[in-house]
């Protein structure tokens, strides 16, 4: 009866008890972090409560269909996710730098921490980072009003936010799986592991695996459908064209890891036998199907940035981007040979050389396009007037520290060296040294760069200077040494280690990760200086940084409808065309009314009944998974015949709001491009120097 | 005038399914043809079948508005036949490498 009622859920599976039980350093950390999402959880509700924050926080926004809203609700997530990743490192390179003969924690609570620190910060961390900001920029990029499907997006935040919320239940009740964030099989199969861990890897998998795959649609359809008139697929600002690209990515992509966790979940619960050792399973698909995924994912993330990276540098130049054609199509061969390098992640599995080879040519001809977009960049810069801003100096740090980290991977595409350095920490410092300056640098000049569109204020120039320095020298010092340890033999997931020689460069890394820890609290700590200090830093018309695409031509924030009238598109940099052209802020004198989608509760219904679906299948309550699928089903069924769907929205009300922005750009004297990061920027440019071609 | 002429598209595809799947039949039934060349032609009525659907049934055509849905569908078989195909070989591979 306890069985049925409960399932495998005891006083045991609760980690924050742990330490009462015997007060060792590893229980310790274990019953603290623990403690530390407990404290943190009812801190934030406390904090919704003294400052009556509960209706905004639903009405506002877990009930907007608003993509700019959810954007930024992506955002916040990965923040906080993001948080728990950096400090989980940091955490893995004290227990290593300790770790000549055994280190301060269990081989496996360590285990459990680099298999939550892979899960989170490549779906919890950099997706959402990403899918937030494409949500944000894309549609305002495209000059749309919304989504194509706005239900749909906020679904699919939901079902992000409930694998996010999976992971940070894991560190409450019961444990992580300690198979690493690729979950091989068998070791992650029943056989095992049988404990949760690995039923929390499945469910937060499966379950944000669905949402991400329903928000690349939604972005492919949107990008196709909305676009504004005039705008044709080649005059779309590079971001849009990542964006485009990374969706169509996701669409083909996604799919194989969701069927692969899938199968993991038939053997697990059903005693299937895809990859298990016995009666005919074979893990090797599970890796051919894995990777099939990953490496896709790399580019998934990686081409977003790409977009941020030529978007700032046209703008800070304040130069039309070089090379906008082979731009595109540097994307494109991206995205296709994208599906044709996936062995070299197990070129060490056992097929023959001859795929190996071909495989690996395919890797090392990955680099190409890759080296035309930092040539492109560059030449943007070329003979611009660049101003030294935040993205600017993330920009630079990624040039550098990108670029060898592209090196180090042509090494790793040759399949005789791969298996020298296979599993081991030159593996990991590569690859945290294409996602860190590439990805990471790219997301954190993105926010720098539309912070001031999303909420009417620009970021602390200082403090986000420091933060972007101390991210680049926290790196290097974390992760050069890596690359040394792995050639001189450290394998890569090692709780331990016995040979005295790599304790050095292990405590090198142990304080470059301080340095990290430093840069993130910058980060943070630029955010909340910069909400103090708004009204200096209001940058209420929109285009504070002389913007040459459609988003910079609205206020800011922009209103729900993005834009009052749709704007004609006759080139690539619309905005910047039609500054040169005239008065962009010209009065307007004929207003239409706008529909626009309802609000709706469907999302956070979904994310409630998902996150309880995805807990009652990890701990066997079974007659719970049953409440939580009907409830979910219900509210679908219901919500679907549940009017109204769309709003309207006055002509006058738009007339107004539009009216009072043109009326008080015009007012404005503007900045030049010298005076930007000064209180007279208000968001309007006024450049002394037209912009050189 | 519109209506009618989409109307007569439809019905032209279903006749040319129903053909394209009563010829296969046709073959097996009688055993007019054997082995590789009713395979053959199997094949070849399947595909003409997977572009008769496209075209009349999903309305994919070469014309300037339609390039865009034509495009994603060849950039989606591209994508499958390096999967599938790839996928196929390694394993395959690992199998024969296994014994």
């Amino acid at each position: 009866m306890a069985d049925a009622l409960f399932g495998r859920l005891s006083v045991d599976s609760l980690a924050v008890l742990h330490v009462f039980e015997d007060a060792t350093i590893n229980n310790m950390v274990d019953s603290g972090a623990a403690g530390l999402v407990i404290v943190g959880s009812v801190a934030a509700i406390l904090v919704l409560k003294v400052f009556r924050l509960w209706t905004p926080l639903f009405r506002d926004w877990l009930f907007s269909v608003d993509h700019k809203r959810i954007g930024v609700m992506y955002m916040a997530l990965a923040l906080v996710m993001l948080a728990r990743g950096v400090i989980e490192g940091v955490v893995m390179r004290w227990n290593q730098s300790a770790a000549l003969g055994g280190g301060p924690l269990d081989p496996d609570h360590f285990g459990q921490l680099f298999s939550t620190h892979g899960t989170i910060m490549i779906f919890f961390v950099a997706m959402p980072f990403i899918f937030g900001l494409m949500n944000f920029v894309v549609p305002l990029q495209i000059g749309a009003r919304d989504m194509a499907f706005p239900v749909l997006n906020q679904i699919s935040l939901a079902l992000t936010a409930t694998g996010a919320a999976l992971l940070m239940i894991s560190l409450v009740v019961g444990e992580f799986t300690t198979g690493g964030w690729t979950a091989y099989p068998p070791y992650t199969g029943a056989v095992f592991s049988p404990g949760v861990g690995p039923d929390y890897w499945i469910w937060a998998i499966l379950l944000s695996g669905v949402g991400s795959t329903l928000t690349g649609l939604n972005f492919a359809v949107t990008i196709y459908k909305e676009r504004a008139p005039g705008m044709t697929l080649m005059r779309m600002p590079l971001f849009c064209w990542t964006a485009l690209v990374t969706s169509i990515l996701v669409v083909f992509a996604l799919p194989p890891l969701t069927a692969a966790a899938a199968l993991q979940a038939l053997d697990r619960y059903l005693d299937f036998h895809f990859f298990t050792n016995d009666l005919g399973g074979n893990m090797m698909v599970y890796a051919n199907l894995f990777w099939m995924f990953g490496h896709p994912e790399v580019y998934i993330l990686i081409l977003p940035a790409f977009g941020v990276y030529s978007e700032i540098s046209a703008t800070f130049a304040a130069k039309r981007l070089y090379g906008y054609e082979t731009l595109v199509g540097a994307t494109l061969c991206i995205a296709v040979i994208s599906f044709m390098v996936w062995v070299h992640h197990f070129f060490t599995m056992g097929q023959s050389a001859t795929i190996n080879a071909a495989f690996g040519i395919a890797t090392l001809l990955i680099a190409i396009p890759t080296g035309v977009k930092i040539y492109d960049w560059m030449a943007t810069l070329n003979l611009g007037r660049i101003r030294m801003t935040v993205p600017i100096v993330y920009m630079t740090g990624f040039f550098f520290l990108f670029v060898i980290g592209g090196l180090s991977g042509i090494m790793l595409a040759n399949p005789s060296i791969d298996f020298q350095v296979h599993n081991s920490l030159f593996l990991v410092g590569h690859f945290h040294n294409v996602i860190i300056p590439g990805v990471l640098f790219g997301i954190l000049a993105a926010i720098h760069y539309w912070f001031p569109k999303v909420f009417g204020f620009r970021l602390h120039e200082g403090l986000g200077k420091l933060a972007a320095v101390l991210w680049i020298v926290g790196f290097s010092v974390t992760f050069f040494p890596l690359y040394g340890l792995g050639l001189m033999g450290m394998p890569r997931r090692s709780a331990s280690f016995q040979d005295p020689s790599y304790e050095p460069l292990m405590q090198v890394a142990f304080y470059g990760s301080l340095i990290i820890l430093l840069a993130l609290t910058t980060v943070v700590l630029t955010i909340v200086v910069s909400i103090v200090y708004r009204r200096h830093l209001a940058t209420p018309l929109g285009d504070p940084w002389d913007g040459r695409t459609l988003e910079w031509w609205t206020s800011a924030p922009p209103p729900p409808w993005n834009f009052a009238v749709r704007p004609q598109v006759t080139g690539v940099d619309a905005f910047a065309a039609a500054k040169e052209r005239g008065d962009v802020y010209a009065p307007l004198d004929h207003y239409e009314p706008i529909t626009m989608p309802a609000k709706t509760s469907i999302g956070f219904v979904v994310l409630v009944t998902t996150t309880l679906l995805g807990f009652a299948m990890v701990w066997w309550l079974w007659w719970l998974a049953i409440v939580a699928l009907a409830l979910l089903v219900g509210a679908i069924v219901v919500g679907s015949f549940y009017p109204p769907t769309e709003i309207t929205i006055p002509a006058d009300d738009v007339a107004r709001e539009d009216r009072k922005w043109r009326e008080s750009a015009r007012q404005d004297r503007g900045v030049t491009r010298d005076e930007e990061i000064s209180a007279l920027n208000h968001g309007r440019a006024a450049p002394d120097m037209v912009a050189a071609e | 005038m519109e209506k009618h002429s989409e109307h007569a598209q439809y019905v032209m595809g279903f006749i040319l399914a129903l053909l394209l799947t009563a010829i296969p039949f046709w073959v097996v039934w009688t055993e007019a043809l054997a082995g590789m060349r009713a395979a053959a032609v199997i094949g070849v009525c399947a595909f003409v079948q997977v572009v008769v659907h496209a075209h009349f049934f999903l309305h994919i055509s070469t014309s300037k508005q339609k390039r865009e849905d034509l495009e994603l569908i060849l950039f989606a078989t591209l994508i499958m036949v390096i999967l599938i195909g790839g996928t196929i070989w390694i394993l395959s591979n690992l199998h024969h490498r296994m014994h």
